[in-house]
């Protein structure tokens, strides 16, 4: 029987929990970095042992984490000296390097964003805040950062360079950084077109590049932002997530600091599908495993008090693509609940019927079996979840 | 021997308990022994200091013999308690947080 894997990132360590296909009985195993803030884990698709995880502090800087077995022992990859000594005989020590590229070369001299007083700000990496593994190669993964930018690993997690272009193409100067601060939370890596990704940052929006990589474009259109001079401005929108199904790559849903978005055509323009949902403000959305027009929400009150409306937590799910939304209340909290559900922090397995999971800022991490028609509680105590990932074991 | 003292944290990440002895060839000053420090331990290299500017992180400081050398020049000679391996040098992490 198939299996399930979840791998919870939270504000002190890791948990990385498993079931069989059943999905009812669970073993909570962490945690693993106890005292770090763990802002992200995820497996690769190609490999399900290799594990990668942002490990953060405020004191002690970034540090990335890997399993090659599925989570049951860690390192930094490349951080011992038999592996880090190069010919000349020097450490290197480079997994948790990540540099800004200014190189004539490959980066462009961008050098500045906007900050939060409207003046020009250099660009200063704090944190990793997204892990994406790639599709086929377990050395190769990708690293969304605040301040924003893309990095890439092609010798699992060694060593990090810069996919500058992203910074390079010309908006750089107009993205300021949220109330969390200006991070790329978002990576979609399109299972068609190799060399296509989608990348969402707060506050600047979204971006796709064809190339791999090398260039990149704002795909914006359609999006209405009144938080910004011009709600309709090529950058400045605060994107909060993304969300794809691997069967329809041209189709992606989004959640916005206010509203929820679809697009049909890759991101060249998008159109609102808030429809009866209660709020539009929110975090994750996540798309159901085996029907790409279900599509799953957690709208919270406003973005001044993010919480659940009314004490109740209730998770939407559209059939329709959006427009169309039901509450999906069975098993969860209807009363005195005020919690927050992260935008890393919802995600899906592939069995049949598909599951779904979510983490709180209470600690709560909630499962339903059965596509979202009933919840449980897999653990109820955790620190504040940062991340939730789910990868189906053969 | 220069005696090293880790917070906790750094402890666990380069698997080591409370203090470390390095060999120090040069003058013992902040960033020869930082030097050591990471050369031995490389996964605690960008922990302590900046992986480029080699500026020590904001919420961390250096003391040595009941005084705090955080903003002391980084080749600045360390005590010779410290030198000579009598005393050792802390990095602390700052209260901080809550």
């Amino acid at each position: 029987m198939s299996g399930v894997r979840i791998l919870v990132g939270t504000r002190k360590g890791a948990f990385v929990l498993s079931a069989d296909g059943k999905r009812d009985r669970w073993d909570i195993g962490g945690p693993h970095f106890a005292g770090w803030e763990m802002y992200h884990l995820k497996g690769s698709p190609a490999d399900p042992n290799r594990l990668y995880a942002s490990q953060t502090s405020g004191w002690f800087g970034q540090i990335i984490q890997r399993s090659d077995d599925g989570g049951k022992t860690w390192f930094p990859p490349g951080s011992t000296p038999d592996q880090l000594t190069t010919p000349q005989g020097m450490p290197k020590g480079e997994s948790n390097k990540f540099v800004y590229d200014t190189s004539p070369e490959t980066g462009k001299p961008l050098t500045t964003h906007q900050w939060y007083d409207g003046t020009q700000h250099p660009w200063e990496f704090k944190r990793v805040w997204h892990l994406e593994p790639s599709l086929t190669d377990p050395d190769v993964v990708y690293a969304g950062v605040e301040d924003a930018a893309i990095f890439r690993s092609s010798d699992g997690g060694k060593s990090w360079h810069e996919l500058a272009g992203l910074r390079g193409h010309g908006s750089g100067p107009h993205w300021s950084p949220g109330a969390g601060g200006m991070g790329l939370h978002t990576i979609i890596l399109d299972p068609t077109h190799h060399h296509r990704m989608f990348v969402a940052i707060s506050a600047a929006g979204a971006f796709r590049t064809d190339d791999g990589g090398t260039t990149w474009k704002p795909i914006n259109r359609g999006l209405h932002s009144l938080y910004i001079p011009n709600p309709t401005a090529e950058v400045g929108h605060c994107v909060h997530r993304m969300a794809m199904h691997p069967a329809r790559p041209g189709v992606l849903v989004m959640q916005k600091h206010w509203d929820v978005l679809r697009t049909d055509d890759a991101g060249e323009s998008w159109r609102e599908v808030s429809g009866n949902l209660p709020t539009d403000f929110g975090f994750p959305i996540d798309v159901h495993a085996h029907e790409p027009a279900t599509i799953y929400v957690v709208p919270l009150k406003s973005d001044s008090e993010r919480y659940v409306a009314d004490g109740k937590l209730r998770v939407y799910r559209s059939r329709t693509g959006g427009d169309e939304w039901e509450p999906l209340t069975k098993g969860l909290p209807q009363r005195d609940c005020y919690v927050n559900v992260l935008r890393d922090a919802m995600a899906v397995d592939a069995l049949d019927p598909c599951g779904v999971y979510f983490g709180t800022t209470g600690g709560q991490l909630y499962a339903s079996a059965d596509a979202g028609e009933s919840w449980a509680p897999i653990v109820r105590d955790l620190p504040a979840v940062l991340s939730v990932e789910v990868q189906t074991l053969p | 021997m220069i005696r090293v003292v880790l917070p906790a944290h750094l402890r666990t990440l380069a698997r080591v308990g409370r203090e470390v002895e390095l060999q120090v060839d040069r003058s013992v000053t902040q960033r020869s022994v930082l030097d050591a420090l990471e050369a031995r331990y490389p996964v605690l290299r960008g922990t302590i200091r900046d992986h480029v500017t080699h500026q020590r992180r904001p919420f961390l400081r250096f003391f040595a013999c009941e005084q705090d050398l955080s903003h002391e020049p980084p080749d600045a000679p360390l005590p010779d308690a410290v030198a000579t391996g009598a005393a050792p040098f802390l990095v602390v992490g700052a209260i901080a947080g809550g």
